[in-house]
């Protein structure tokens, strides 16, 4: 079965490492992925809050596409923010009929229309319910065990989309056991990483957030978190050092995607997984699981 | 309990479940299935040795809410009637390896039977009265409770039997690691009056939530803390009781528990319990660090109560418990005639409502038998035996399974039959009428209505 793949804009740029480790670990798994071709920004959070008409026809042109080009096929993503609010476009244009006139309007522009064909769906989730423990475990070659894991998913994977429980999701920590990390009780694993208020005049609250989910993984022992969005590794990664001079604490832990940690169980090397480009080397604690 | 067990018109068919109800008011047929407890209940005289011998421990007791322990042969509860042991197979040595057999030997009265069967009994019985109760809402749905999965958060049910004189903890209030707790949080509404489970409100736990407080209040000098949506206690001597409460210093939150974790933010949260909620008379988010929380959790239609009310030919309505036959002129009737409902499985109620509405329903059930004969709804269906072909249409249309196919015929039971007409529409020959609603008269009736009248 193939899929549509969406990656998203900042895996072009920031989080270069996620798209890379995707296509490695979906080719070792057998997963088919087929980029959509043409593919447009998503329009994220912000242009949601302003400017949710133009969000909603952005996303209707890239669900548009994924009809056209490849008919009966999912479309998966790999970034929270992109996940959902392709998913709250589906929704929006299935339940609102005036929507879904405006939107066809704009569409009919560019010749295209979009018919409400297309689910929406986050890569973990396709592993963990499409391919499966058995599936996944079989491929592992170089088990991670002895590695301890603090699965972080953010709010926007389970909420509002309900493909996981909204306020303890399991997935995560199922794959990384699968692939026999030892996963952490990690409650705050659909917390928020305080998202883009990291850019804004609120930015300590951001940090403060930041710092508590550093600060309980560390607690429980986390050698590493692994993140399924790239806005949240990118806050919980790329600003511990803000954090550790605005709280006075030392955190240097390392952030992986899961499809890094999926990609070395595999038994996948550095390059192709992206590794060596963390801001905080997990250099020395994956050593003693790649070969 | 011992006085209905002793009283010479009642029979308690204990350990057993109804499996058939045929027939109709007056002349219902039940089926009840007497499961093997492996007592023989005529020899047994509840000395409770089998009990004390028995080598297979620490099982968790259901009636202790999974807080204390019981044996594999044991009395439900201390109160039990009748007061006769079971065995429970699958922790049961015997049962398992075919060993030990320690209940059996040392019996005095030889009533312990491994060999014994379920028996299936047959009952003639005139009305039914179905008091099946509840379930409690399982907070495991709710993980951010974290039921389950961190110590010293308990269930409404569990605390109960924790404060119990004859409970696992003779009464105390202790944490796992035997400390006396100092502060407590009560959360009301799990699982009630929550868009994602039930949407109603259980009606019971504002109130058993402030009598924890009290009893809380008296065994312990713990700070205690409720968290409630709305303060709902109505009921005679209820609000006093509330009141009472605010003067014994329990401090109340109006603000629902979002969140019970053990993720730290400061050291006086250290080793705590975290109560996160949004203090709605304040206007503030709050963290408050706590010893132990109790869950106030909701009630739930039973889970078998789909099987329970199509054995009984029941309705339930929208949030599942039993539907009354009308919710003020008919609360402990159904819309099958002889079948009666009280307590929690028509909804939830208290024990003072829940008694007050036993009692009417037997009061009806016996006005019933005593009056001898029952009256029929006017309108029923009448067959037309020269006219019937026996096709069965109608047999299979009746909701009310009113209709049988007696000597190749449709035979309406009179007492049974509703007058809906279902059947009216469904007869391929034209067999049926209602009574009182026969074509004729409707035929009648529209030419009434539309008769042209001249105006002068």
């Amino acid at each position: 079965m193939a899929y549509t793949y969406y990656p998203g804009c900042s895996q072009e740029v920031s989080t270069k490492a996620y798209n890379l480790s995707t296509w490695a670990v979906a080719g070792a798994l057998g997963l088919e992925l087929v980029e959509l071709d043409d593919w447009n920004c998503c329009g994220t959070s912000p242009s949601y809050s302003l400017r949710s008409l133009s969000t909603f026809a952005l996303n209707a042109r890239n669900l548009g596409l994924a009809e056209r080009h490849s008919p009966g096929c999912d479309l998966v993503t790999i970034c929270n923010g992109c996940f959902g609010i392709m998913d709250k476009t589906n929704r929006r244009l299935a339940e609102d009929a005036e929507l879904r006139e405006r939107v066809g309007e704009a569409l009919a522009v560019i010749d295209l229309e979009y018919r409400g064909s297309v689910r929406v769906r986050h890569l973990l989730e396709v592993l963990v319910n499409d391919l499966g423990q058995e599936t996944i475990q079989e491929k592992v070659t170089h088990p991670l065990e002895g590695l301890q894991v603090a699965p972080y998913l953010g709010c926007a994977f389970s909420r509002p989309s309900g493909i996981d429980d909204a306020e303890f999701p399991t997935a995560l920590g199922d794959l990384l056991s699968w692939i026999g990390a030892d996963v952490v009780d990690y409650p705050l694993r659909a917390s928020c990483c305080g998202g883009i208020l990291m850019m804004s005049d609120k930015k300590e609250v951001a940090l403060k957030l930041v710092h508590n989910l550093l600060a309980d993984a560390v607690r429980r022992g986390a050698s590493c978190l692994a993140t399924a969005c790239p806005l949240c590794h990118l806050n919980v990664e790329a600003y511990q050092g803000q954090v550790n001079a605005r709280f006075g604490t030392d955190f240097s832990l390392p952030v992986l995607f899961f499809t890094q940690l999926l990609g070395v169980s595999l038994g996948l090397g550095r390059e192709e997984l992206g590794l060596g480009t963390e801001l905080v080397s997990a250099a020395a604690l994956l050593a003693p699981h790649m070969t | 309990m011992v006085s209905v067990g002793q009283h010479e018109n009642i029979e308690i068919l204990s350990y057993g479940e109804v499996e058939e109800v045929s027939g109709y008011v007056g002349n219902f047929k039940v089926k009840v299935r007497k499961r093997a407890r492996y007592v023989n209940e005529d020899l047994c005289t509840g000395c409770g040795l089998c009990q004390e011998k028995c080598p297979a421990k620490n099982i968790l007791s259901e009636f202790d809410a999974g807080i204390g322990t019981r044996k594999a042969i044991y009395m439900p509860f201390a109160q039990a009637v009748p007061r006769v042991p079971v065995i429970d197979t699958e922790n049961c040595i015997w049962f398992q390896k075919g060993k030990c057999g320690a209940c059996q030997k040392l019996c005095p009265r030889g009533a312990v039977d491994f060999e014994q069967e379920d028996e299936v009994v047959e009952l003639d019985v005139g009305t039914i009265i179905v008091a099946t109760g509840f379930d409690l809402f399982d907070p495991i749905r709710a993980p951010e409770y974290g039921y389950d999965r961190l110590d010293n958060v308990l269930t409404s049910l569990e605390f109960e039997r924790m404060i119990n004189a004859a409970g696992p903890t003779g009464g105390k209030v202790l944490l796992k690691d035997g400390r006396e707790p100092e502060r407590v949080a009560i959360l009301h509404c799990i699982g009630s009056r929550d868009e994602r489970y039930n949407v109603y409100c259980s009606r019971v736990c504002c109130m058993w939530s402030l009598k924890f407080a009290h009893l809380v209040k008296e065994v312990t000098d713990a700070q205690i803390y409720e968290l409630y949506i709305d303060m709902r206690s109505f009921g005679k001597g209820y609000e006093e009781f509330y009141k009472r409460l605010l003067k014994e210093g329990v401090i109340f939150i109006r603000g629902k528990g979002a969140e019970v974790t053990d993720v730290v933010e400061g050291p006086e949260e250290e080793g705590k319990l975290i109560v996160k909620c949004e203090d709605t008379l304040l206007g503030q988010l709050r963290r408050i660090p706590v010893d132990m929380v109790i869950l106030s959790t909701g009630l739930e239609p039973r889970r078998d109560a789909v099987e329970v009310a199509h054995t009984f030919g029941l309705s339930r309505s929208a949030d599942g418990f039993f539907l009354e036959k009308h919710p003020k002129l008919a609360p402990v009737e159904t819309a099958s005639d002889g079948v009666f409902i009280a307590g929690a499985c028509q909804g939830p109620k208290d024990i003072p409502d829940t008694v007050a509405q036993a009692g009417a329903a037997a009061v009806v059930a016996l006005g019933m038998m005593d009056k001898g004969r029952v009256a029929l709804e006017p309108s029923i269906a009448q067959v037309n035996v020269e006219r019937c072909s026996g096709c069965g249409e109608c047999v299979m249309a009746c909701p009310y399974s009113a209709i049988a196919l007696v000597q190749g015929h449709a035979q309406v039971e009179e007492t049974a039959c509703k007058g809906c007409g279902t059947c009216v529409g469904h007869c391929l020959s034209r067999a049926i009428t209602l009574l009182h609603f026969t074509d004729e008269q409707l035929v009648a009736e529209m030419r009434g209505a539309l008769r042209l009248v001249e105006v002068a």
